[in-house]
């Protein structure tokens, strides 16, 4: 795999300019987690009004793919109902376990983490935003 | 240029593998060394000829193994300088060494009120058994600081020693290469009645280990560090010491006499053996210790040294790279952070070049904190590799900074 394979201008623009980027004062729920194989850090906010996610930010110390994917995650879920959300988050994983290949209009951005399937180690990177986006909507959900 | 040591790369099948199409720039030597030839076949030939089990048959081929990996022990002892091959302890690997002296010795002679002095630089293997222990025992754990130079600070070493009953530290960091002066400081350490422990995972490949010199009580290492194979590792210590040492793990190889009341238990170091041994992966571990010393262990220093200041000079010289510690007394292991790249990132791009280096925290999150880099990206070279790799690793970094040009938020 070759560089620009992995590393896709769209992942680059993501990573260099990432959406929804900050903290969220006034939250209805935030979320923390860490990849423990480097230490990275996410912080994830979400403002929930009439069951549907208002407004999402997200913060934190990070690697292109992750924070490439918490961008792209964010700009996905946002004014999505929390049923919605959950879908996009079972598509997503399926999708990057590689167990299906085709992404529907609202995730066709993750296209560009292709080639990152084939890396279990970085699969991890890119599963970060999202394991703390499940964390968020199990914490609403109980 | 530099006299290396290329003619050895022959030795080693892997070094022809290609990467993503690029031959293999092989720079995570830390983590583990390459197998030469002669190791990969006395495992075959082991398989292949005189498998059995050792000390129990008394079949021609359990006394052929038997006899090879009693050799391989006397070889260990050799390459380290112990007194005797009985002081060498056969274990899976450096943590197994490290978690048998805290089982074996810790859990018999520590009180409450003790404390085990560490450092800062430590591996987490040096790190987690005491912790566990001490949530047992209730001792305190106190630890060295490192430098923003990645060195320990030994300016206040007598005053942290006070009260210290076991002092553990690495013989070189396997983050920012850092030698220790070991002799140093075990000296104060035994002024002040400590054990000292030496993690000597970085070193066995890299430079002379004499642990009479050293002055230590125990020195813990890994095969598979030292162009051996996985699965089989060594605790020295003094022969005194072990014999007062609580067995490790029970079982068969490790008694004297049992009746169903009570066993009584056999002398180092088959006490700290039980059960069947790697076998193979002893006999083979001897055998690449008869290839480092066949090269020379003084031979294979100098050349770290030149290379490791190449390196260091070569590295430095990239704009945005900074090099962690700057330790004058320092071995090959490099780490690095480049200004805007993630060291996850800096890895994988790295790779598609054919160039393997480690990312992340290195299991010493402790260091990183100090330092203030949590995760970083390490090369780290053995004798086989040569001056143009580091020149690959350099260029390679440029081309990954043209590709990124990206600045983190
Ligand atoms: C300094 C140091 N200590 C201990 C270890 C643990 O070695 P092993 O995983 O072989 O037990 C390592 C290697 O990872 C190391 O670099």
């Amino acid at each position: 795999m070759s560089a620009r394979d992995l590393y896709q201008e769209l992942i680059l623009d993501h990573a260099r300019n990432p959406q929804n980027f900050g903290e969220l004062e006034h939250a209805s729920a935030h979320s923390h987690r860490e990849n423990i194989s480097c230490g990275d850090t996410i912080d994830l906010y979400l403002l929930i009004e009439d069951g549907r996610v208002a407004e999402v930010r997200f913060d934190g110390q990070g690697c292109a793919l992750s924070t490439a994917s918490a961008s792209m995650m964010t700009e996905a879920i946002k004014g999505k109902s929390l049923d919605e959300v959950q879908q996009l988050t079972n598509h997503f994983r399926s999708y990057i376990s590689g167990e299906a290949d085709d992404l529907d209009a609202e995730l066709e951005d993750f296209e560009a983490f292709q080639g990152v399937r084939q890396l279990p180690a970085r699969v991890k990177c890119v599963t970060l935003p999202w394991v703390t986006l499940a964390d968020l909507l199990g914490q609403m959900g109980e | 240029m530099m006299r290396d040591l290329r003619e050895y790369r022959r030795d080693f099948p892997i070094l022809q593998v290609q990467v993503n199409d690029k031959p293999l720039i092989y720079l995570d030597n830390a983590a583990t060394s390459q197998k030469p030839l002669p190791v990969l076949e006395t495992l075959d030939t082991y398989y292949r000829t005189y498998n059995a089990n050792v000390h129990r048959g008394l079949h021609a081929l359990s006394e052929h193994a038997t006899s090879a990996y009693e050799a391989a022990r006397r070889k260990i002892a050799a390459f380290i300088n112990a007194p005797k091959p009985q002081e060498v302890i056969f274990t899976r690997n450096t943590t197994e060494s490290i978690n048998l002296v805290a089982q074996a010795w810790g859990r018999k002679f520590l009180t409450s009120d003790d404390v085990v002095l560490l450092t800062e630089m430590e591996h987490h293997s040096n790190i987690v058994p005491w912790q566990l222990l001490s949530m047992q025992i209730g001792f305190q754990i106190r630890y060295l600081t490192v430098r923003p130079d990645g060195t320990l600070d030994l300016s206040d070493l007598d005053r942290m020693l006070d009260g210290v009953k076991l002092l553990g530290l690495t013989h070189i960091s396997n983050v920012v290469g850092t030698i220790n002066p070991i002799a140093q400081i075990a000296a104060v350490a035994h002024r002040h009645g400590a054990r000292v422990l030496v993690d000597g995972a970085q070193a066995t490949l890299h430079i002379p280990v004499d642990v009479q010199a050293l002055g230590c009580d125990f020195y813990a290492f890994s095969g598979h560090k030292t162009c051996g194979p996985t699965g089989i590792g060594v605790l020295w210590g003094k022969y005194d010491i072990l014999e007062e040492m609580d067995p490790f793990l029970g079982g068969g190889e490790m008694i004297e006499s049992v009746t169903l009341e009570k066993t009584t238990y056999a002398a180092p170091p088959n006490k700290f053996e039980a059960g069947t041994p790697a076998i193979a992966e002893a006999i083979a571990l001897g055998a690449a210790i008869d290839y480092l010393t066949g090269i020379g262990m003084a031979r294979i220093a100098e050349y770290d040294e030149l290379l490791s200041s190449y390196a260091v000079e070569r590295l430095g010289s990239v704009p945005g790279v900074r090099i962690l510690g700057t330790a004058p007394q320092r071995s090959s292991a490099f780490a690095f952070t480049v200004e805007g790249i993630h060291p996850h990132d800096l890895s994988s791009l790295l790779d598609t070049h054919g160039i393997a280096v480690r990312a992340g925290h290195h299991c010493a999150q402790p260091l990183g904190r100090r330092l203030g880099v949590p995760a970083s990206a390490r090369a780290s070279t053995a004798f086989y590799n040569v001056p143009e790799e580091i020149d690959a690793l350099v260029d390679a970094l440029q081309e990954v900074k043209k590709v990124f040009g990206y600045v983190s938020p």
